[in-house]
């Protein structure tokens, strides 16, 4: 066993080999550019671009002409939600999204509202998921957009999308969900589904970087989104720029792999999950953020309570997790996905989340729990909010000098 | 980001962990920070008639920079006067761990729980509390 041991499958996954393989040849062999209609160097990259699209499309249940090959799920967030709130201006100028979507969903809806569109940002229960009644309650004659997320990074809670989407249509709104995290580890039919347009990207599924797609649905209804760039009309004029064709070709066979392997690789990692899970909360005063039964196989979040996040990383220096304290942060703010359940500030600093992955082993888990303890333990020794707390000391009563 | 060797090797081995008694007139301690902030310290000293240090404790909820930040005070604040002590500064401990910006208010933090700890002991003692606690953020 190789230490580091990588447990942060949410932020990015390693590339697996296959995939690689199957790229090469695109970096030089076949260099051509996919638009070039007259010489073979050209066709041959075209031909592992429509195969790739074949493959992407295969494992959402769509048709091949409806993926938009991007540069990533923040292009194509951006894509989805300016370019219907341009594409479809005349008919309404309002969205809805929710406080726990990724920034690039937040701030493109933030961009939409500087041009006036107006969005509704609706909050969440404390198990993480959307209140459907809160969805119904928000759709208005002038609502052209719902867009949740299919599956969240942080906490790995699953919305519940049939029901959204069939609201949003209800009222005559288009769906959008940022399905990152979901596509590749579960289940995502764009039909069955009801999704009009989603966004997924190759690196959160053991495909490349830098290579994304958005579905865009082309029957019942004929979606349309304005391009946010212009160029040479590439992807039917949604989205120009020279193809990116070893990226493209990746995330081809990588969402081909998890079509052939997902069901399997769901089975093994939610048990490894549920296993970590089970032998971290022994530990007293910690909690599993956001709702059990419908979460992605892969995720746990955990709070310790009376230890911070970044101390407790430290601890866990053969482990690479990630953590909603603040001092992990840029804005040094906590977790705004926590603190969206009602988590009060201290249990947010105290989160640890473990994201497991296809490559993640049996015994790395029984080390990473081993370590964790240890490491939770090590903390609190040095923790004063956990001697008050066993003093029996109520620490809401305390006057703390906020700084 | 990297933590310094300095920050590695107070966090693993903290100098200093523990609780003296706080009810005792020996003894000063301050509490500072707050949870929703992700950091809280908690410095004790102990004093002798001589106004000396003779030992010093911590116990920190936070990242490792304020863990380093307080073992580090503890160090420094065994065999110094309470005036002495009232002197280190922040900056010095800065210093010393290689703290960069973003650390900085573990420091602070660090420097208003040695104040703290002792203006706790002075007023047990009959003694006026000094000007303390740096305005920060």
């Amino acid at each position: 066993m190789d230490l580091p041991i990588y447990l942060d499958n949410n932020a990015t996954t390693p590339m697996d080999p296959r995939v690689l393989d199957a790229m090469l040849p695109y970096f030089n062999a076949k260099f051509g550019n996919a638009a070039s209609r007259n010489h073979a160097f050209g066709w041959a990259a075209e031909e592992g671009v429509d195969y790739a699209r074949e493959q992407v499309a295969k494992l959402i249940g769509a048709n091949e002409k409806e993926i938009i090959f991007t540069s990533g799920a923040t292009e194509s967030d951006n894509l989805a939600i300016k370019g219907v709130f341009e594409m479809y201006k005349d008919k309404g100028n309002h969205i809805i999204t929710c406080v726990t979507e990724h920034k690039a969903v937040i701030d493109a809806c933030k961009h939409v509202e500087k041009l006036g569109g107006e969005v509704t940002y609706l909050g969440v229960k404390s198990d993480g998921l959307i209140d459907l009644a809160d969805l119904e309650a928000a759709m208005t004659e002038k609502t052209i957009l719902v867009a949740i997320m299919y599956g969240n990074n942080e906490i790995g809670v699953i919305q519940p999308i049939r029901e959204i989407s069939a609201i949003a249509h209800k009222h005559g709104a288009l769906f959008m969900t940022d399905a990152v995290q979901a596509v590749g580890k579960i289940p995502v039919d764009v039909n069955a589904d009801g999704i009009d347009l989603m966004a997924f990207t190759g690196h959160k599924m053991y495909g490349p970087k830098g290579v994304g797609a958005l579905y865009v649905r082309r029957k019942n209804p004929r979606v349309k989104v304005t391009a946010q760039m212009d160029g040479g009309g590439h992807e039917r004029g949604m989205r120009s720029g020279t193809l990116n064709v070893p990226g493209i070709v990746g995330l081809g066979k990588a969402a081909e792999i998890c079509r052939l392997e997902m069901d399997e690789e769901a089975k093994r990692l939610s048990k490894l999950r549920d296993k970590l899970q089970v032998e971290l909360t022994v530990l007293e005063e910690s909690y599993v953020n956001g709702n059990t039964d419908h979460r992605l196989p892969h995720v746990a979040n955990i709070s310790f309570k009376y230890v911070e996040g970044e101390g407790l990383m430290m601890a866990m220096k053969d482990l690479a997790v990630s953590s909603g304290s603040a001092c992990t942060s840029a804005s040094l703010e906590p977790s705004y996905v926590l603190k969206s359940l009602g988590l009060s500030d201290d249990l947010a600093h105290s989160s640890i989340r473990f994201g497991l992955g296809r490559f993640t082993t049996d015994e790395e888990v029984d080390f990473a729990i081993k370590q964790t303890l240890k490491a939770v333990n090590h903390l609190r020794d040095l923790s004063p909010l956990w001697e008050m707390f066993k003093e029996g000391i109520d620490l809401d009563k305390i006057e703390w000098a906020e700084h | 980001m990297a933590y310094s060797e300095k920050v590695i090797d107070h966090y693993t081995h903290p100098r200093n962990v523990g609780t003296l008694d706080k009810s005792s007139t020996k003894v000063g301690t301050g509490l500072v920070g707050a949870p929703e902030c992700g950091d809280v310290m908690r410095l004790q000293i102990e004093v002798d008639e001589n106004h000396m240090i003779t030992d010093a404790k911590f116990k920190t909820f936070g990242c490792g920079s304020a863990i380093a930040s307080s073992s580090l005070a503890t160090e420094w604040l065994k065999g110094k006067s309470i005036d002495d002590a009232m002197k280190i500064d922040n900056m010095d401990i800065v210093e010393e761990l290689a703290l960069p910006p973003v650390k900085i208010h573990c420091s602070v933090l660090a420097e208003d729980a040695i104040k703290a700890a002792i203006n706790d002991y002075r007023v047990k003692n009959g003694l006026e509390a000094l000007e303390s606690a740096k305005s920060h953020h």
